[in-house]
């Protein structure tokens, strides 16, 4: 089993079971390296990889960014403008560009569904997708499953609830890709204006009714919602939507004995999840960014020919 | 100089011909259908085609195409758009209004006749805008366009979102017996959609287009049709629910027509996977069941007449990102071969009711005296090959407009020869430019 054959990491649809395990079996030394007082192997050592980011995230922009330097890629960024992606150079002379740079990895966060299918048929390099629209984000989910395998000892039938914007959301569609490879049991909980068509053929069930949706699950992720759509008529108002979906602690006693909360930052405290329950000790958070880097130095380790039993545990 | 097409399949379905027999043109008019007696065929002034195993058929008529001339050269222009018309096997094409500036007086409506006229390829109809500026706000001069040469009027590209200006434009165009060709799209519900709005949608992301954005207007015109009495017609029809319309407004007796698109009766959302622009048009490819209620359609003859929607664009506006590129398909070059590759040779329609599509549908509804083989008719002739197998390559388009879905499928059953007022403008799969 090797990521050989496999040129750019898109998405979680079309990768099997097997290729999830192993990014996720090899991320378990790599969150050891992490915990070094010497942060650095050489897996990656001669090998360049840039992030383009034409939607703002610091956040997953730095973890790529320290998942290549602790494997000692040579990593850089180039700055997009963000304002505008119908201006100006397009994608294709952009990409052409960096590709002429000689980068071995390109990052690529874009707004729209499908950008970094059209660079990956457009170029040598290997892409990885750090977000596409509303389509995936295949990194999210996959640190989202190593946080709870590693809390939960395994994914096997777990029961998952997905609340917020499901609609909007690429960090919902990922886990459910991923999450039914594992036989989870997935939810999607919100207000029926923010669920995408036909959800339920992807083999989950919808919920409006948050404690409904959350009574008996082993995990929670709580999705961000955004303030632009109550502007395009989504939902009335913020505080209406907090009312219906915002998780308190109380919540958590509908849930399995255990369960863990799950959110992909950064958090709208008070309006998607309560305070007390965001620094709660259920809640995997700051555990999540920490396994996000341990997840994507695997990622990039395999993408670039490594196998796992070369990274000791 | 005659010119005699002997022992193809003659296939006219105006006058319920469809048997293996001859041609005769003379002074670029069909002078004779039927067994041609020998010495005509001898004569020295008669030119004699061999059309063994080809299907020849009256020219075929596109009512609704893009030529992007004037202002939007870069796409297409009358030159490009003749030729990739003749090499489609199009005879006679409607231009619609969308340009730079909009056809929405008798300039610019004579400005695309003449140019049309100066190429001399195929005849191409002038259409004229409903409202000025396409703004949906005032109507054009209506007049002053049919005065012009417009065979008809329409805001393609955007509907007329004003319910009362739609209703004085089917009024109004009534008394000049032009039909309006209505754009149905509700921009609000489709807002910022990208494909059809359904499961596939959810998988790949994609904001979607609702049936219900094209079948809400569909269901508005066809009321005020009724109440104008009014002539409509439906562009681009792409789901179940408007044809359900569609037929309930005829059996009212309302006068309403519709036109279906090769490509949404061949390809479905599933295409859009790929996430390769050349997909994207509106209204969005639709998925299996709206596809199959549209070819059932086709079948039961609800549906008028089959049009291209040709909509050639510049590559940059398609070489890119889906939420970035522009709309449409360029038509005119795979049109027909779809329609027998996909639709005839596997039986879903029959080649007569294929051809009646392409002819005298269109014709009826422009009202135009063309689409028939009938002996003193213009001699505007399209010949099949059937068997023809080739690779669709947009790089061999005439058209300036590269964007098809149907790049590199093999298809059976092309264009053979196009001719136009007698004079053959397209053979061997070239275009013969008129010698100045
Ligand atoms: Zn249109
Ligand atoms: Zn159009």
């Amino acid at each position: 089993m090797s990521f050989e054959t496999r040129k750019d990491l898109l998405g979680l649809k079309d990768l099997s079971r097997e290729e999830i395990e192993l990014i996720l079996d090899t991320a378990v030394p790599m969150k050891d390296v992490i915990r070094r007082e010497i942060k650095k192997v050489p897996a990656l050592r001669g090998k360049g990889m840039i992030t383009v980011f034409y939607e703002n995230s610091t956040r997953t922009r730095t973890s790529f960014e320290l998942a290549g330097k602790y494997l000692s890629a040579d990593t850089s960024n180039l700055a997009v403008s963000t304002s505008s992606v119908q201006k100006g150079e397009s994608l294709k002379d952009t990409i052409k560009t960096i590709e002429m740079m000689g980068p071995d990895i390109l990052v690529m966060r874009h707004s729209m569904s499908g950008a970094p299918h059209y660079v990956a048929r457009n170029t040598k390099m290997r892409v990885i997708n750090a977000g596409d629209g509303t389509n995936e984000h295949p990194t999210q989910a996959l640190l989202d499953l190593f946080s709870i395998r590693e809390r939960k000892g395994t994914l096997e039938g777990l029961k998952v609830a997905i609340v917020g914007d499901i609609l909007h959301s690429r960090v919902a569609r990922s886990n459910i890709y991923g999450l039914s490879k594992f036989g989870c049991e997935v939810r999607v909980v919100g207000p029926s204006t923010l669920m995408p068509p036909e959800i339920e053929r992807l083999g989950v069930r919808q919920y409006f009714d948050l404690k409904e949706g959350i009574s008996g699950v082993d995990v929670i992720n709580v999705l961000r919602i955004q303030r632009e759509r109550q502007h395009v008529g989504l939902f009335p108002s913020l505080e209406e939507y907090a009312e219906l979906y915002m998780l308190r602690p109380n919540h958590l006693g509908l849930a399995n004995d255990g369960a863990i909360l799950l959110h992909p930052g950064p958090m709208n405290r008070g309006i998607e999840i309560s305070t007390e329950l965001a620094e709660g000790p259920n809640t995997l958070v700051n555990e999540q960014v920490t396994n996000g880097v341990a997840v994507r130095m695997a990622l990039l380790f395999l993408m670039m020919g490594g196998r796992r039993d070369e990274i000791a545990a | 100089m005659k010119l005699l097409l002997r022992g193809g399949r003659v296939v006219d379905p105006a006058s319920g011909i469809n048997t293996v027999t001859c041609v005769l043109v003379e002074e670029g008019k069909i002078v004779a259908l039927g067994e041609i007696p020998g010495e005509e065929g001898d004569a020295s002034d008669t030119k004699v085609i061999d059309c063994t195993g080809k299907i020849v058929c009256p020219g075929f008529i596109d009512l609704h195409a893009h030529l992007r001339e004037p202002g939007y050269e870069y796409k297409e222009d009358i030159l490009t758009g003749s030729r990739a018309a003749a090499a489609g096997g199009f005879t006679t094409i409607c231009a619609m209004p969308n340009t730079n500036p909009v056809v929405d007086n008798g300039a610019v409506a004579g400005y695309v006749a003449r140019r049309a006229r100066e190429v001399g390829i195929v005849n191409v109809l002038p259409i004229g805008s409903i409202t000025k500026g396409q703004a949906g706000e005032e109507l054009s001069e209506m007049a002053e366009l049919v005065q012009a040469g417009c065979v008809a009027v329409s805001d393609d590209g955007k509907p007329v979102m004003r319910s009362d200006i739609m209703r004085h434009a089917l009024d109004y165009a009534g008394m000049f017996d032009v039909p309006v060709l209505s754009h149905c799209e509700d921009i609000n519900l489709s807002a910022d959609g990208q494909m059809h709005e359904g499961f596939r949608s959810t998988v790949y992301g994609l904001q979607g287009i609702p049936a219900e954005a094209e079948e809400i207007m569909v269901s508005r015109d066809a009321m005020l049709a009724k109440l104008t009495g009014g002539r409509l017609h439906i562009c681009h029809v792409s789901t179940m629910g408007s044809l359900d319309i569609i037929r309930r407004a005829k059996a009212e007796g309302v006068r309403i027509t519709c036109e279906v698109t090769p490509h949404h009766l061949t390809l479905t959302d599933e295409a859009v996977g790929s996430y390769d622009a050349d997909t994207k048009v509106n209204p969005p490819l639709r998925s299996e069941g709206h596809v199959a209620a549209l070819r059932e359609a086709v079948v039961s003859g609800l549906v008028d007449c089959i049009a291209t929607d040709h909509a050639p664009h510049h590559i940059e506006s398609k070489d890119c990102e889906y939420g970035n590129a522009a709309f449409g398909i360029s038509g005119f070059e795979t049109a027909i071969a779809v329609i027998m590759d996909r639709l005839v040779h596997t039986g879903v329609l029959q080649l007569s009711k294929a051809v009646a599509l392409l002819t005298s549908g269109p014709a009826r509804i422009l009202g135009i005296e063309k689409g028939t083989l009938t002996p003193g008719r213009t001699a505007d002739i399209t010949i099949i090959d059937p068997d023809e197998v080739r690779t669709v390559d947009p790089g061999h388009f005439y058209s300036k407009g590269k964007n098809t879905p149907y790049k590199g499928m093999q298809l059976r059953g092309w264009p053979w020869m196009t001719i136009v007022g007698g004079r053959i403008v397209f053979k061997e799969g070239s275009v013969m430019e008129m010698k100045l």
